[in-house]
């Protein structure tokens, strides 16, 4: 199972202490501002994560799949995101434990 | 943005909580969220993204001192997809030009 916003709200619930609707609106809140930091052009590093980061894609030959018509992808704006270290450290200790299975 | 200006500004905004809720709330809610993926499982958020792990094979890599073959064993790394809101939005944002 994924981790959504509703077991983030709720683990804000049990452990902060916040109502129901407050820890909705803040985990709604906290995505929320990362994404208007973004799309003001602004990089979001979160220590203890990772960092994301803004990068100015060009223009470039693309093609329709099903028609194989010719068509340019034009230039764009993307997120990209990369874990920090201490978040690489402990995705690792995960791959250990699945090798000894 | 950082992690304290991400938490100065919901303070500010949620001005119904304490400081040191949203502060809490913040660091809780990246802890969760780290604490998911070290144990393989993926986040979904619509609007956002979703992150999950990739794998990556082993591979001989070197050591650039010596220039000797180490084999280095397969690993899993964290990932990030954009969600389609958060695409549109970064693309057709005020400072893209």
């Amino acid at each position: 199972m994924a981790l959504t916003k509703a077991d983030m709200a709720e683990k804000l619930f049990q452990e902060v202490g916040l109502n129901k609707r407050e820890a909705k609106e803040i985990v709604e809140a906290f995505f929320e501002e990362i994404r208007l930091a973004l799309e003001n052009g602004q990089s979001v590093k979160l220590s203890g994560f990772g960092n994301f980061d803004l990068r100015k894609k060009n223009q470039r030959p693309g093609r329709n799949p099903k028609t194989g018509e010719e068509i340019p992808i034009s230039s764009r704006r993307v997120v990209t995101f990369r874990a920090g270290q201490k978040l690489k450290a402990k995705v690792e200790i995960y791959a250990g434990s699945r090798e000894q299975q | 943005m950082t992690k304290s200006e991400l938490i100065e500004i919901l303070a500010q905004k949620q001005s119904q909580l304490a400081y040191k809720d949203v502060e809490l709330s913040v660091k809780m809610l990246i802890d969760q969220m780290a604490q998911a993926l070290s144990t393989g499982e993926r986040i979904e958020i619509r609007g956002f993204g979703s992150f999950s792990l990739h794998y990556r094979p082993p591979r001989v890599g070197r050591n650039p001192k010596t220039g000797e073959a180490v084999v280095l064993a397969g690993k899993y790394a964290p990932h990030f997809k954009p969600g389609k809101e958060l695409r549109i939005r970064v693309n057709d944002g005020p400072e893209n030009n």
